[in-house]
């Protein structure tokens, strides 16, 4: 059975929209602000495929990993749950609380785990702990037809499916979650039908991404990524951006400030300007890092236990504003989707291509 | 005991006599004896059978008298002996030799670059406008790790480890190893001048490096062949890249020759040998018979210039020219030259020149493969070579995975080589692969700089137009970015090779 592997060619996405609310005390909130937010930018998606990341949802299990699965049907779960049990020590197993909608039909069967990873398998692998769960998650993904992990993260979830955005919210009862950071997105695929995995955010251990554009350096950024052995299976653009952060900021250590130098960095003609000492990092970045430069029109939003960052490509060809008022951080498509929910910001800005807006959360995250 | 030689004339030189002016300038011009004059009847006389087809005459000729055809006498047709292959035995009949030829291979093998189209966006990915929006073309040759430590000083970030040199061009295209001996000083200095001029490099080829051009030392490659001519410490100091010549595309496995009478004062200073003496680079190098020999080279080089100089190694596109270039890249070379069985020659035995090694667009795509395979590709720079013919070569080569391409066929085309293919008789009538002082005075550096540079310029702005309708504004994001390939025309094996899909596949 190939069904899912053979949808899974998502091809480009297109428009988009996307729409991010943190507050940086670590205060949680409820999912109806996200809801109101990107149901404003309703014209930006086309049905084919909306979803949502939360931050700090479940605090009762912050020290598992909370994984959120797609069936299609039995048989996969059956095959995935006997792979987690050999890996894992499971909490928690069960449906993940949906509602029925008349505009959400023939869902997948949706799952989510509390599990740990067993520390002989981990030792096995010679790895870190989320060096195996990023294993275990592709070997999911790439190897069981018909299952598909939708995240992987602590305290986290994603949330994910075809429809619009706010009837995607609506169908996994997101009122009734909780979160310091909220993350929405709605999507305007062009090449093929929706496929839920196929939705954003995409998700990888904590990080999750949402994406507004059509990477043009896809082929360069993907044979870049496939020498540190990270498999491209869903062919997204977003899929490669999602790796590329996380080969530069995990494997690679850099910060986020200069890890987003990487993604759209400087002109050669202004890295020439800077003082030699900081022309000197932007170079090498560049020089070593050319293949993860992300060409052509996009814009992020990147979520992580700490807080999130929104970036533009260089030249600015997709639509990105923020804005700020009191502890809290909106970023947004369209200022109409910042405006529904905050009438009055302290600040609004539209940032340039290629400077990172990032908003941090004070002392841990995981509260 | 004389032999009236059977070879057909190639070339046939139409005269008009209506306009010819009796200058005798074609006389003076032909540095093959093609045009005579007949004091008696105070006439120009065509010799056919000298006539390579150069053209000189009729691009000097101010009465534009002469025309150049092609010889039209049909030989009975046959599809296996054809005219050239008639033609190549009676020359083996008539001297008993090789036969030599200058350039490079003239077979009509498969052009895989026609086989390939490029991509555009459309729509959902906005095409850029170069003239509106910055396009960088900016490249740097030389080792790279696969990362580096930052660590914060003053609250700023600061790099921790320190890189190998690299060297920056600002533009994807190099001049190819073409050496003082094979050409003349003036071609030489057009090449360093122009190098210099439009920020790229230029290669010494075999023969050293010019007393005079050390000033251009910065953009150059000075090369190392088994000949080691002109090598000493200043030599390996001046350059900005040293280059380990093992072999080229149009000769692979054979050394080379010049021949002593081209071997002249300056030559003979430049390549630090005897005036006179046959200039002879063996097949192999004589201290490297194994991969670790070329290793123990390479960081001899490293050890004599104070590892300030990326090392490249050039070979030519053979068999198993993937696990060559692999080896090579272990062996602790900063830069692979590839060199496909097009590229081409001051001379070389045709039957070497016209069969041996392989299209450089597969050794290219095995390569860039391989190495990514083994996970090195980001490591180190590869240079390609051997028929890169215009801009939409070198696009589709970097796409495929280059990071930059040598020209030399090119660059001497656009200073006035008309391919006649006789450079290893050192006649050359336009003044390039010659020695003969009243023929290279036919190259004036300034005018050939100019030429050089403005192709350069075409070519650059041809790629940044191409890479704009792709909606790429950097040329890092084309580097084997084989998704905006598509191939036609191509059976599954090629398309296999060359990693791409058959045009009309999308992802």
């Amino acid at each position: 059975m190939k069904t899912l592997k053979t949808i899974k060619k998502d091809g480009f996405p297109s428009g988009c929209a996307f729409s991010g609310i943190l507050n940086r005390r670590g205060e949680l909130f409820s999912g109806t602000h996200i809801l109101d937010s990107i149901a404003q930018m309703h014209d930006r998606s086309n049905g084919l495929g909306g979803g949502f990341a939360a931050y700090g949802i479940y605090p009762e299990y912050r020290d598992f990993y909370a994984l959120h699965m797609l069936y299609e049907n039995k048989e996969s779960r059956d095959i995935t749950e006997n792979f987690l049990k050999k890996n894992f020590y499971i909490e928690i197993e069960e449906r993940i609380p949906t509602r029925s909608t008349r505009a959400i039909y023939n869902p997948p069967i949706l799952w989510r785990y509390f599990i740990k990873p067993m520390a002989h398998r981990v030792e096995e692998e010679r790895g870190t702990e989320e060096d195996f769960m990023v294993k275990c998650v592709m070997e999911v993904n790439e190897n069981i037809d018909g299952a598909y992990v939708i995240s992987s993260g602590q305290n986290m979830g994603v949330f994910k499916g075809v429809g619009f955005p706010e009837d995607i919210g609506e169908f996994y009862r997101l009122d009734d979650y909780q979160a310091y950071l909220w993350i929405a997105h709605g999507r305007f695929p062009t090449n093929t039908p929706g496929w839920w995995g196929g939705a954003h955010p995409f998700g990888l251990l904590n990080w999750t991404i949402v994406h507004n554009g059509e990477v043009s350096s896809y082929g360069t950024n993907r044979r870049y990524l496939e020498m540190f052995n990270y498999r491209c299976t869903l062919q997204t653009d977003t899929e490669v951006i999602a790796y590329a952060i996380d080969l530069l900021l995990r494997k690679f250590g850099l910060p986020i400030e200069l890890m987003c130098k990487v993604l759209a960095p400087p002109l050669w003609k202004n890295i020439d300007l800077l003082p030699p000492e900081d022309a000197e990092v932007l170079k090498t970045l560049r020089i070593l890092y050319g293949d993860l430069l992300m060409n052509g029109p996009f814009s992020i939003i990147l979520g992580f236990e700490n807080g999130m960052v929104a970036l533009n490509d260089r030249i600015k060809l997709r639509p990105l504003v923020a804005a700020e008022k009191g502890e809290f951080l909106y970023i947004a498509s369209e200022e109409s989707a910042i405006s529904a929910i905050c009438s009055q910001p302290d600040r609004i800005w539209y940032p340039k291509g290629g400077e990172p807006v990032i908003g941090y959360v004070e002392g841990n995250g995981r509260c | 005991m004389l032999m009236k030689s059977m070879l057909i004339s190639e070339f046939i030189i139409e005269r008009n006599l209506d306009r010819c002016i009796v200058c005798r300038a074609c006389e003076r011009q032909c540095g093959f004896d093609a045009h005579q004059y007949d004091p008696e009847d105070d006439v120009m006389v065509s010799i056919d059978e000298n006539c390579v087809g150069c053209q000189r005459c009729s691009y000097i000729c101010p009465t534009n008298a002469i025309t150049i055809r092609r010889n039209p006498t049909e030989l009975q047709p046959h599809a296996q002996w054809d005219a050239n292959t008639i033609h190549n035995i009676m020359k083996q009949a008539e001297t008993g030799g090789m036969l030599l030829a200058g350039m490079g291979n003239d077979r009509p093998y498969p052009i895989y670059w026609d086989h390939l189209l490029l991509n555009a966006s459309q729509v959902t990915n906005p095409s850029i406008d170069p003239l509106r929006e910055p396009m960088e073309l900016r490249t740097y040759l030389g080792r790279k790790p696969d990362r580096v430590e930052i660590e914060e000083t003053d609250g700023k970030p600061r790099l921790k480890t320190k890189l190998y040199p690299l060297v920056e061009i600002e533009t994807p295209i190099l001049f190819a190893a073409m050496s003082y001996g094979a050409l003349s000083y003036n071609v030489c200095r057009s090449l360093a001048q122009a190098a210099q001029e439009f920020g790229t490099l230029f290669n010494t080829g075999e023969g050293g490096l010019h007393e005079k051009l050390y000033q251009y030392g910065d953009h150059a490659i000075v090369q190392v062949a088994s000949g080691r001519f002109g090598v000493d410490e200043e030599y390996l100091n001046t350059g900005a890249i040293i280059e380990i010549k093992i072999g080229q595309g149009a000769k692979p496995g054979i050394g080379g020759h010049l021949p002593g009478e081209k071997v002249l004062a300056d030559i003979a200073r430049t390549r630090g040998i005897p005036e006179g003496t046959d200039a002879l680079s063996p097949a192999p190098h004589h201290d490297i018979y194994s991969i670790e020999d070329l290793r123990q080279l390479i960081f001899a080089l490293k050890e004599a210039t104070d590892y300030r100089k990326p090392i490249s190694v050039k070979i030519a596109a053979v068999h198993n020219v993937a696990s060559i270039a692999s080896g090579i890249v272990h062996a602790g070379a900063d830069i692979v030259a590839i060199d496909g069985f097009r590229g081409a020659t001051g001379a070389a035995p045709v039957v070497i020149r016209n069969n041996v090694g392989l299209p450089i667009e597969l050794a290219l795509a095995a390569v860039d493969q391989r190495l990514r395979d083994e996970g090195v590709r980001n490591n180190v720079s590869l240079i390609v070579s051997g028929s890169i013919r215009n801009s939409a070569d070198v696009i589709k080569a970097i796409a495929l995975g280059a990071d930059a391409v040598y020209i030399g066929t090119a660059a001497l085309i656009a200073i006035g080589c008309h391919l006649c293919q006789k450079c290893h008789t050192g006649k050359c009538s336009w003044g390039i692969a010659t020695q003969d002082p009243y023929k290279t005075r036919r190259v004036n550096p300034e005018i050939a700089t100019r030429r050089l540079v403005n192709l350069l310029q075409a070519w650059s702005r041809e790629i940044t137009d191409t890479l704009g309708g792709m909606g790429i504004n950097s040329i890092e994001s084309l580097k084997g970015n084989r998704l905006h390939l598509r191939g036609v025309g191509l059976n599954q094996v090629e398309l296999d090779i060359l990693g791409v899909k058959h045009a009309g596949e999308s992802l």
